[in-house]
């Protein structure tokens, strides 16, 4: 047997494509096998919603006139990246507005960033533009205030280097004072154990070995429609996997991209992690198209199949020494408590469980209706487990 | 025997004043301090656990209402803003009660105000900053 995208894609138009959560697929496998399921289902939809740094805004501004090159320019105070042409601007999630104590009263608070610009703007919100240049004589236009909103702006895409990480660390701290990290408080003495993935509804542990996730494969990003734009930076498939091939450590990401003037702020939210920064939480949901058993067998492990590890971030994780405490799984961090080094430890996640799942469920909607097609990827991310031909 | 956790606004001129000692002495009242700021010439805040009988919890809270001191129920201090929590569970790790805890099935975050002692430590360990402090 064996499908392909564009037959999957007339049954969509059709409305008779069988859309399933990854959660959902769970269940179904279960009951009826994978053989019966991977002939009756054509989408596994996913989804995940936490804190992405590396995200930010392409933003085109349209020239005022007389026209200017900008050399400079804040929006609501928060310095964007002006060295590309004229008036285009990348403005990243983590920079932080001009004159923010940063963390010089320890921890600091890190109230409004480029992730909170970028909220405002979607949510239609007025926005403050300051630009500065030295002047041209082609772009004589020295000094530019507006009140700006997303509508205002030619362009204005989602754009994220690195998004989606398949898998992350679990974050502890064996040290006796309290931590403040991009992955929240960590208590002293292994007070807490904190994580950041949607394990089990995660887009890329449902597809491990990127089989059908690749540059141009058309997702939901951050409310809208967005693409897979390439590998994200940091893209590393070589790490120890399970027998079912599901890495164990941090591994795949995605670099992805959507035009920002589809998205909504529920999916799309300014985060202040106290005492690190500010950054942006995005909401992806990523299908996955049923070609074949093995897409299916992938898709319905359990939180209890994907392991994590416990990563110490008072000397390990700074220092960079790599090593793990331990691994746990999603199915023990989600139960609230996990054990690690003999201890009971409670843990606190940073990822929205229910809003990946709310995700992954108006994906299938999408779906269902016709409204969302899949799209052929041109090319598959790097992934030598696969590129050897082992599936598992 | 009743347990309520009250928040009392203290005004200027009473914050040099022995107020509250008397409800342990006159009323036969328990109480525990939770949370004070109490600096002198401003405004004073009390956040306090009271325990005893109801009857003598009704005379205590009148004779601070007599004294000049504004009565608030506690469950006014920390409140979540719906429309900006996320229900990730970053406030999990801090919050000492258990008053913010992980719903196994619809994994939303409940917040118990009961159980709530307005430590505020979930304030700003909140990444969208849904948890707020309203006097």
């Amino acid at each position: 047997m064996g499908k392909t995208i564009q037959e999957i894609n007339e049954r969509i138009k059709s409305g008779k494509a069988v859309v399933v959560t990854a959660e959902e697929i769970i269940d179904l496998v279960r009951e009826k096998g994978v053989e019966k399921v991977a002939r009756r289902v054509d989408v596994i939809t996913t989804g995940t919603f936490g804190p992405m740094c590396s995200s930010g805004a392409l933003i085109n501004l349209g020239h005022p006139k007389p026209r200017m090159k900008i050399h400079r320019a804040w929006l609501n105070d928060v310095p964007a990246y002006c060295g590309i042409a004229a008036v285009d601007l990348y403005l990243g999630a983590t920079e932080m507005a001009e004159h923010d104590p940063l963390n010089e009263v320890f921890p600091g608070e890190f109230r409004y960033g480029g992730g909170h610009v970028i909220e405002d703007l979607v949510a239609g919100k007025k926005v403050r533009l300051r630009a500065e240049s030295y002047g041209t004589d082609c772009y004589p236009l020295r000094k530019w205030e507006a009140e700006i909103t997303i509508h205002d702006l030619p362009d204005a895409r989602l754009f994220n280097p690195r998004n989606a990480y398949q898998n992350y660390n679990v974050a502890v701290n064996l040290s006796d004072r309290v931590l403040y990290t991009y992955m929240g408080v960590l208590r002293p003495n292994l007070g807490n154990a904190n994580y950041c993935s949607a394990g089990q509804l995660s887009p890329l542990l449902n597809d491990p070995l990127f089989r059908t996730i690749g540059v141009g494969t058309r997702i939901f990003l951050g409310g809208g429609i967005g693409y897979v734009v390439d590998r994200g930076t940091q893209h590393n498939p070589d790490v120890p996997r399970t027998k079912s091939g599901h890495p164990k450590r941090p591994s795949g990401t995605l670099a992805v991209m959507g035009d920002l003037k589809g998205m909504s702020p529920r999916y799309l939210v300014g985060y202040s992690m106290l005492g690190y920064g500010a950054t942006l939480a995005v909401g992806i949901g990523v299908p996955i198209p049923v070609l074949d058993e093995e897409v299916v067998e992938a898709a319905a492990v359990s939180d209890s199949d994907l392991y994590a590890p416990v990563v110490d971030y008072s000397v390990d994780y700074p220092q960079g020494t790599g090593r793990v405490l331990g691994e746990v799984s999603y199915a023990q961090l989600r139960s609230g408590e996990v054990e690690i080094l003999g201890k009971r430890v409670p843990t606190a996640s940073l990822s929205s469980y229910s809003r990946a799942r709310e995700i992954a469920c108006l994906l299938k909607e999408w779906i269902q209706s016709g409204r969302f097609l899949l799209t052929e990827p041109v090319e598959l991310l790097p992934c030598p487990v696969r590129e050897r031909g082992g599936g598992k | 025997m009743i347990r309520r956790k009250v928040v009392l606004h203290f005004p200027r001129e009473k914050v040099d004043k022995p107020i509250v000692s008397k409800l342990v002495r006159d009323y036969g009242l328990d109480f525990n301090i939770l949370k004070a700021s109490i600096t002198p010439r401003e405004e004073g805040l009390l956040v306090m656990e009271i325990t005893g009988e109801e009857k003598d919890y009704q005379r205590g809270l009148e004779y601070l209402e007599n004294c000049g001191v504004r009565v608030q129920p506690l469950s006014q201090d920390v409140a979540r803003n719906e429309d900006r929590c996320t229900h990730c569970g970053a406030c999990l790790a801090v919050c000492p009660t258990r008053a913010l805890y992980m719903d196994s099935e619809s994994m939303q975050v409940i917040f118990d105000r009961e159980e709530c002692v307005a430590c505020e430590l979930c304030v700003k360990v909140c990444p969208p900053r849904a948890m707020e402090i309203r006097y």
